[in-house]
């Protein structure tokens, strides 16, 4: 069989349904090409033949015995942060490194009955954390593109996968731009949709009030099939939002005409690189030409984001990682003296350093004394920001802006200076903190031939309408059918 | 704000993370280099702002006061570094 490996989500459905090719050999085929590009890329911690295969026999039997189901076949990997019932799940940590998931996460889940077969698990920045993979236990995945450099973070192996053609789509999270920056690192399309559209329950959790899941695949249409089969209530998410399931694909044809594109002036400014700035410029004359117009919007408190983030993220990572005490679960040092030193062995032995920093700025932040000054005070601008927005879709349907300030960076660059690498999540972390929903779409090159995105903030719930922007633009445009040399 | 190196040492233990005397000084600067981008938020007035922690303000839901788990222990402790007869075995703390 020879089969396109970058072949889209869409395309590959129709295959399988014109019976061109079976879910066995789609399987196998990417299964093949994961275990070829292992070596180079790292882009996978887990693969399991066996298990895949078993899936993919199914799935065939299913299209056979008539089932229906839209994605029937299709394969997908995860990042290793999604629990899946018997798959190792490490989540890019010595912590986790034996950890077999008793369970399933609820995305997953919802993969799986939607009919997509599992190829592996990806390779991601130590529990989330990160911007550029650096952070995993597991080694660094390479970008595709340019192997010296990093595919972004901290959903790295799920960018890496997709753009090098060894999977179709892949799952991420996102927390501070987790989806989004490595979606343009990687010259793909990503989504993070709004705070509470997918379940979280399953899914390792690192900030609970900003993490969100979402696809990565190489066109917004596939992005659209993706997150109608993710998404939907769970009764085991407490902050999952309690509506109907919706077709995200169902407004993809609509023209752009009149549509407004708010540019605030804070995302324009002197600390984007000049090579992203003309890009973005050049995609927004397209979105002109389809129809669009463009306003100025001013979104001031934005500039609080990046510090408002590090009290946010740190102080619920803090809580929710207090739960790897080497009991339950995860390493366990081999020599303590007593309770209280194994607990302390145990995380210091288990955890990498950027982990083990968000712990601490965490633990200081919420300690006696400091909750006002810091956890309270990060929240209360949450609000001012979420307020900035709220004016500005006074004015305007969508907000763009380039979706990080430069492109992808050397490995090495960046990862002796925590704030450095902080301040590359600058464009995007507003929109976890507001939980609104995001997402990056190839828009060009900068002067070295990397890859620049363009970042859509939508109104909460418009994922069916950012969607139907990017595929429009998507029409009109070919960045997104470029695919590395490998 | 800068952190001394018993700042340190008492977060670390809150944490329950281990940090040696060689790791200190190093762990100091850059927490101080992130507190210090942290500390830019403090020059915004917020007086009388209520904060957010769910863009759509939802209110958390309440379920039926029923059983929904069967036990899961066997499976679940198959994950344990030291387990026994369904305990999860931890140094004495008891004399």
């Amino acid at each position: 069989m020879s089969w396109n490996t970058f072949a889209t989500v869409a395309e590959t459905v129709k295959e399988l349904d014109d019976k061109k090719v079976s879910a066995v050999e789609l399987a196998t085929h990417y299964l093949d090409r994961a275990d070829a590009l292992q070596p180079v890329l790292n882009a996978y911690v887990t693969l399991d033949r066996e298990k895949t295969l078993a899936e993919a026999k199914v799935a065939d039997e299913k299209r056979a015995a008539g089932d229906a189901a839209p994605l029937l076949g299709v394969p997908i990997a995860h990042k290793d942060i999604y629990l899946i019932d018997g798959w190792r799940t490490t989540c890019g940590s010595k912590m986790l490194e034996n950890f077999v998931a008793p369970y399933t996460s609820t995305v997953v889940k919802n993969m799986t009955a939607a009919g997509m077969v599992t190829l592996g698990k990806l390779n991601m920045d130590e529990f989330a954390m990160g911007s550029s993979n650096e952070t995993s236990y597991f080694g660094p995945v390479k970008n595709p593109w340019d192997l010296s450099r990093v595919p972004g973070g901290s959903s790295g192996g799920s960018a890496a996968s997709v753009a090098a053609g060894l999977t179709p789509a892949s799952t991420g999270t996102d927390t501070g731009g987790s989806i989004r920056q490595p979606a343009m690192f990687c010259n793909l399309t990503g989504l993070k949709p709004t705070y509470g559209v997918c379940s979280r329950f399953g899914i390792i959790a690192f900030a609970s009030s900003l993490d969100q899941a979402g696809p990565f695949a190489q066109t917004a249409e596939d992005c659209a099939l993706l997150l109608s089969a993710m998404a939907g209530f769970d009764t085991n998410d407490a902050t999952s939002l309690d509506r109907p399931k919706e077709n995200y694909s169902r407004d993809l044809a609509k023209p752009l005409t009149g549509l407004r594109i708010g540019l605030p002036k804070e995302f324009f400014g002197e600390g984007v690189a000049p090579g992203i700035a003309k890009a973005v410029d050049e995609a927004l004359a397209v979105y002109r030409k389809l129809g669009a117009i463009t306003v100025e919007v001013s979104l001031p408190n934005v500039k609080y984001s990046v510090p408002a983030y590090y009290v946010v993220a740190p102080a619920e990572a803090s809580s929710n990682l207090s739960r790897f005490d080497g009991v339950r679960y995860g390493h366990r040092a081999a020599e303590y003296t007593d309770l209280m030193d194994m607990y302390k062995r145990s995380r210091a032995e288990g955890f990498g350093a950027e982990v083990k920093r968000r712990i601490l700025i965490g633990t200081y932040v919420l300690s006696h004394g400091y909750y006002d000054a810091y956890y309270l005070q990060a929240g209360k601008l949450r609000r001012l920001i979420a307020e900035d927005f709220k004016r500005a879709y006074e004015v305007c349907d969508v907000v763009m802006g380039p979706t990080a300030p430069e492109t992808a960076f050397q490995f090495g660059s960046k990862s002796d200076d925590p704030v450095k690498m902080y301040l590359n999540d600058i464009f995007t972390i507003c929109a976890n903190l507001t939980g609104q929903p995001a997402m990056s779409h190839p828009c060009g090159v900068d002067e070295n031939g990397q890859h620049v995105g363009m970042q859509i903030i939508g109104n909460y719930l418009d994922e069916a309408r950012m969607l139907n922007v990017a595929h429009q633009f998507q029409l009109a445009t070919d960045w997104h059918k470029r695919h590395p040399n490998i | 704000m800068s952190l001394s190196s018993q700042d340190i040492e008492r977060i670390a233990h809150l944490a329950r993370i281990r940090v040696t005397p060689a790791d200190v000084l190093d762990v100091q600067a850059k927490l101080d280099g992130i507190f210090k981008l942290i500390d830019e938020m403090q020059a915004v007035n917020t007086q009388g702002i209520e904060p957010m922690s769910h863009g759509l303000d939802m209110v958390l839901r309440l379920r039926d006061d029923v059983v929904t788990e069967i036990d899961h222990r066997e499976k679940y402790q198959k994950n344990a570094p030291q387990a026994a007869e369904g305990y999860f075995l931890v140094p004495k703390v008891i004399e």
